[in-house]
């Protein structure tokens, strides 16, 4: 028995009759950082909506272990509320819904699975406000639908500020960096940097290796075609930045 | 009685063999409609004679139309001879004694919408004392509509106490042979409201029919009839969020509004009759005409609706704006499920100068529901200036469902500028998606995407209501998804 919070063996998932993942090996212990680098198409997305739970992906082979547990035994919810968050790559408008009710809903929606109370109005704004200042964020946020009108920054950084307030064991942040400028991503990565700790990992689906600037990862690896074909300490992700997948791929 | 019998007899003008007159102390009329059951019904609410030559006109009128097809609905065939037109109301004896004789499932359903225990009795029909709280608050609101001036009664009560006001206000905005339903309504109407706001008074509160449930059977053929003299302002409230017990399948009501100058009237409806069960069995068939006439300048009329019940639901609350710069507004919610229909919309009359009208409908189709939104924007020869704005958007949910959209415009004025919108969207799986992900279970979700999509028309209504409306959406669709 390992302690590893995550643990993919052998991963085959397909969509729409077409195979994306094909025999993906990860391990992720406990305060970890994992880095995911990769061209398009190579099933980073993909890897992110199977660990969540997505219906549309079909897992044809290969076991994933949560906490000890037979992940895929799990809806989509049971396994938010085991502490599994994934930051979209592109979060969808809910239009009409208020974030703040949005984020309540979910937070004691997960809270009642686990047998705490629930917060009220007063507390729930509390902590949302702790986290906003944290975060620099302004408190319109919570005012707004969620996602509705967003820019594509915004978008990003509500999903940061969900991960800070849902406090998620494992959170997958699929390209949070992309089409951030560079405060955003300062702010992004420091939002980031303040949730890691020892009972909880983090893995930074990425295509540049900028953002591993601010976040640094103890490790990471390369996807391609499927499967991951490398990995490495922090240094592979400079190593690519200067030669490419290509290298990587044909190695 | 007997002059009312007399009388009944010169105005239908013939003699009675074996009419109803001779029974006027029955508390029910058998099945069937003809002259001698209108003129028992007449009598037996001892109206004045012009109201019974009303609603002959009516019935005669009603007999020369065919019933409408045009709506988008499926409707079993209506057999009115088969129906009663007149029972009295319901005498405590024959009302079950306790909610130990209620169907559990209503109760359920109370529960379910967060009823307070004490409102479930009465809502369910229980011959209760007369001492929960709503009935006592009613007392204090009538004293207080009474120093403002403000009339608010029965209808029956108020061709009894203001015959004048009546005749002069009532098929003023909805002609008796205005349309097949409207013209049944006149003929046979059971009950309903009243209301006089004077001249210059703001109503001192939301008046609520709600008030008024214990008080009386108003029964199928629902008469209600607003008016709001120069300057007034009135909020309405119609029907509560709980399911209404009720026997009778087919309910045609007329509602007619009236604003004088610089008068506003706000008509709030939550709809929640029996829809039928999951195999489209039983449901109340709900065929309704609302209007409402901006008749002073610089009036206003507001619709607002949130409609979930009935089998089938054939409604159109339209008004009519005479008055320069005088507006409209329509804002609804309708909601289908399991296998029922609503064909639904308004009319905008632009007649005056300057006059505006915004349209907000949300339709949510789920199951096999089919959701119709039908509406006319007409601008007359004068004019000048209309406005309108329509947003329609619908909301499928699942795949064997279905909405329509039939924008109708027909301008005279060059002047007029309208504008329509309509969208038509899935509850995605990337939104359900997105929700699960955090750790909201399906039909939250389903119930929040939903209440998002509605908040246009949940924020016209007023603060108690909305709350309830929200409440009754998530009751409505429960079991949609999954
Ligand atoms: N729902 C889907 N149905 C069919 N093909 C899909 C679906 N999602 C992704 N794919 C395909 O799978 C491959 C990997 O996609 P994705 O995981 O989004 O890659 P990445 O995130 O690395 O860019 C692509 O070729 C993409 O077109
Ligand atoms: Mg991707």
């Amino acid at each position: 028995m390992s302690n590893a919070l995550l643990k993919v063996k052998n991963l085959h998932a397909r969509a729409d009759g077409k195979d994306i993942l094909k025999g993906l090996d990860i391990e992720v212990q406990p305060g970890e950082v994992h880095a995911i680098m990769g061209p398009n198409g190579s099933g980073k997305s993909t890897f992110g909506n199977v660990i969540a739970g997505r219906e549309s992906f079909e897992v044809t082979e290969g076991q994933i272990e949560y906490l000890g547990k037979d992940l895929l035994e799990l809806s989509t919810e049971e396994r938010a509320c085991e502490g599994i968050f994934l930051a979209f790559q592109y979060p969808v408008e809910i239009p009409g819904v208020n974030n703040t009710y949005f984020l309540k809903t979910a937070l004691n929606s997960i809270r009642r699975y686990r047998g705490e109370p629930e917060l009220d109005s007063m507390e729930f704004l509390k902590l949302v406000k702790r986290k906003l200042s944290v975060l620099h964020l302004k408190d319109d946020l919570l005012k707004r639908a969620v996602n509705e009108g967003f820019s594509g920054g915004e978008k990003k950084r509500n999903e940061i500020f969900q991960m800070a307030v849902l406090e998620p064991k494992l959170a997958i942040l699929d390209e949070t960096d992309s089409g951030l400028d560079i405060d955003s991503l300062k702010a992004v990565a420091d939002g980031v940097n303040r949730l890691r700790s020892e009972d909880r990992a983090i893995v930074v689906v990425t295509h540049y290796q900028r953002l591993l600037e601010y976040i640094v990862p103890d490790r990471v690896h390369v996807l391609a075609d499927g499967k991951i074909v490398r990995s490495g300490g922090k240094e592979l992700a400079l190593q690519l930045e200067e030669q490419g997948y290509g290298w990587v791929q044909s190695a | 009685m007997s002059t009312t019998d007399a009388e009944v007899r010169k105005l239908v003008g013939r003699t009675y063999e074996h009419g109803f007159v001779s029974d006027i102390e029955s508390d029910v009329a058998p099945p069937g409609l003809n002259e001698d059951v209108i003129a028992f019904i007449s009598a037996k609410k001892n109206e004045p004679s012009w109201l019974l030559e009303m609603r002959l006109e009516a019935y005669r009128h009603w007999l020369t139309m065919p019933q409408p097809d045009w709506a988008k609905l499926d409707i079993a065939p209506i057999d009115f001879q088969a129906i009663s037109y007149y029972s009295s109301p319901k005498s405590q004896k024959d009302r079950p004694k306790s909610l130990d004789e209620v169907d559990p499932k209503l109760l359920e359903t109370y529960e379910k919408l967060g009823i307070p225990l004490h409102e479930r009795a009465a809502l369910a029909g229980v011959a209760v004392d007369m001492v929960f709280d709503s009935v006592s608050v009613g007392t204090t609101f009538r004293e207080e509509l009474k120093k403002a001036g403000v009339i608010f009664c029965s209808f029956s009560e108020a061709v009894a106490e203001y015959p004048d006001l009546v005749r002069q206000y009532m098929c003023s905005v909805v002609p008796k042979g205005d349309n097949f339903f409207a013209a049944l309504n006149t003929a046979v109407f059971s009950d309903g409201s009243f209301v006089l706001i004077p001249k210059g008074v703001r109503c001192p509160m939301e008046l609520s029919t709600y008030f008024r449930i214990n008080e009386a059977n108003t029964g199928q053929f629902e008469r209600t009839l607003i008016v709001a003299e120069e300057g007034s302002h009135v909020s309405y409230l119609e029907g509560c969020t709980a399911p209404m017990r009720d026997e009778n399948q087919l309910h045609a009501a007329v509602v007619e509004l009236v604003a004088l100058e610089k008068a506003q009237i706000k008509y709030s409806t939550v709809q929640n009759w029996y829809p039928g069960d999951e195999n489209g069995q039983g449901g109340i068939y709900n065929f309704v005409t609302k209007r409402g006439d901006c008749r002073g300048d610089d009036s206003k009329i507001s619709w607002t609706q949130v409609e979930t019940g009935s089998a089938i639901t054939w409604k159109y609350p339209s008004c009519v704006l005479r008055g320069d710069r005088s507006s409209g507004e329509f804002y609804s919610v309708a909601l289908t499920h399991n296998y029922q229909q609503a064909d639904t919309g308004t009319k905008m009359i632009h007649l005056g100068k300057d006059t505006k009208s915004n349209i907000v409908s949300k339709g949510i189709s789920a199951g096999r529901g089919q959701n119709s939104y039908r509406g006319l924007v007409k601008v007359g020869r004068d004019a000048e200036n209309a406005r309108n704005f329509a947003q329609c958007d619908s909301l499928l949910i699942g795949p064997d469902c279905g909405a329509h959209t039939f924008p109708y415009i027909e301008s005279k004025n060059p002047t007029a500028r309208i504008e329509h919108e309509a969208t038509t969207s899935k509850i995605g799986e990337d939104q359900l998606f997105y929700c699960q992900q955090r750790g909201i279970g399906e039909e939250d979700a389903v119930s929040m995407i939903v209440d998002g999509f509605c908040r246009d028309v949940f924020r016209e209504l007023p603060m108690e209501f909305a709350v309830e409306a929200k409440k009754l959406l998530e009751v409505s669709l429960e079991g949609a998804v999954g």
